[in-house]
């Protein structure tokens, strides 16, 4: 955060990141990824006549002057304009051409074309190889799109490259790495139900797991969450461990139990009352969604005591 | 289509999520029961029911459904509609039954299914 002194305002710079990736591709790019190759060019016996004609059909401001394959010069709008203002337009525009060329080499980074356009206010710098041959033309327009081009492409392998399941962790290396997330359940409270869910997902997002993984994970903890919330005595809590390659999630609660665990994991079963199912919930699918999204699921249960949920997805 | 496009051409109401309603929509799934919308919704599906108790936003939320289309005259209340605008997920009402609201969509192209 940067604060403006004399007025004591804070001037925070929003996306910082953004900036910095930009300035990296100034430093790294060279002219010749961004440059125009087609170079519309001009000989020095050409009348400025004909300069007129092939500035308006290019739709360029400025062409390099050549003698055969040698760069001899450099002649722009500019300079047609004074010839019109002089009448002057059949002479042949060697006579008006500027003679010491500023080029830039193909192989130097887009920063020095940058530099040279802020300090000497060019239109377009021709671009030469280190034998001097021409072989593009740069304008800033071209820097422009080179540098949008190139953000589109690191953005999209970014992109990629976080969707790949070893990225949750990889620079968090150790002998056995786990993030453990635990949360609370209040019983029938539906107004926050939902919750530990949507937090964990949020944080699967965060570290980068696979979209339709987050999926499965959202959908089994919801489920789990809503299990708690509905069926418990006092609650319960839902506590996530998120290791390199999985995830498990443990939900349980001090009671009441489920005295037939096999009937309870039948589909369409529920033993949701009647203000509950007019919610919406208790359709008796919650442990087969969960199931469905699971690699592993275990659930024990003890009348009296309590019950405890495992569910293990792989990463 | 987007959703905007449905409100409109449904005569829907906007009751929260009106800045969010240029997401294209990939299908559509009715019920009242959440463990279905849960199984069966798919991401950017829009989601037509009459609950309009608050969990229907955490539903809608978790699946990254387009939104929910609200029947049968149902309004949610002020807290539900406020989380809904917190989450960002667009309710819209009508008084309507969800049969023909369904049938509707499904004329506008609208499909559902996988």
């Amino acid at each position: 955060m940067v604060t403006d002194g004399q007025e004591g305002k804070d001037t925070t710079t929003e996306q910082p990141l953004e900036v910095t990736k930009l300035q990296e591709l100034v430093y790294e790019l060279k002219i010749e990824e961004v440059m125009t190759k087609k170079v519309v060019t001009v000989s020095p016996d050409d009348t400025m006549r004909h300069l007129k004609d092939v500035l308006r059909m290019s739709r360029v401001s400025g062409a390099p002057v050549m003698r055969g394959s040698e760069l001899v010069g450099i002649i722009t709008i500019e300079d047609l304009i004074k010839a019109l203002e002089a009448g002057d337009i059949d002479a042949p525009l060697g006579q008006r051409m500027t003679i010491n060329v500023l080029t830039v080499f193909a192989d130097e980074t887009v920063i020095q074309a940058v530099n040279t356009f802020g300090r000497l206010g060019f239109g377009r710098l021709p671009v030469v190889k280190r034998d001097g041959k021409l072989v593009g033309i740069l304008t800033q327009g071209d820097i422009a799109r080179g540098l949008l081009r190139q953000l589109e492409i690191d953005y999209h392998e970014e992109e990629i490259h976080s969707y790949r399941a070893s990225h949750i962790f990889e620079d968090i290396v150790s002998d056995q790495t786990g993030l453990i997330l635990r949360y609370n359940v209040r019983p029938h409270d539906f107004s926050h139900c939902g919750e530990a869910a949507s937090k964990l997902k949020r944080a699967l997002q965060r570290l980068g797991a696979k979209p339709n993984i987050v999926r499965r994970i959202a959908v089994a903890s919801y489920e789990a969450e809503t299990n708690l919330a509905i069926h418990t005595t006092n609650g319960g809590q839902i506590t996530a461990e998120i290791q390199p390659e999985k995830i498990r999630i443990v939900a349980v609660d001090q009671g009441p139990g489920i005295p037939d665990v096999e009937q309870a994991l039948q589909p369409g079963f529920s033993t949701a009352p009647d203000w509950i199912r007019e919610l919406g919930f208790g359709a008796g699918m919650g442990l087969s969604n969960i199931k469905a999204c699971a690699d592993e699921m275990s659930l024990e249960s003890k009348p009296g005591t309590g019950t405890r949920l495992q569910i293990v997805i792989r990463l | 289509m987007t959703l905007r496009e449905l409100a409109s051409k449904l005569s829907l109401s906007v009751q929260a999520g009106a800045d969010k309603l240029d997401r294209e929509v990939s299908g559509g799934y009715a019920s009242d029961l959440l463990s279905c919308v849960m199984a069966r919704a798919r991401k950017g599906n829009v989601w037509v029911t009459l609950q309009c108790h608050v969990n229907v936003v955490a539903v809608a939320s978790l699946l990254e459904l387009a939104g929910i289309i609200i029947t049968e005259g149902a309004i949610p209340d002020a807290a539900t509609l406020a989380k809904a605008s917190d989450e960002g997920v667009p309710i819209l009402t009508t008084s309507k039954t969800t049969f023909v609201v369904v049938g509707e969509l499904t004329g506008l192209g609208v499909r559902g299914g996988e």
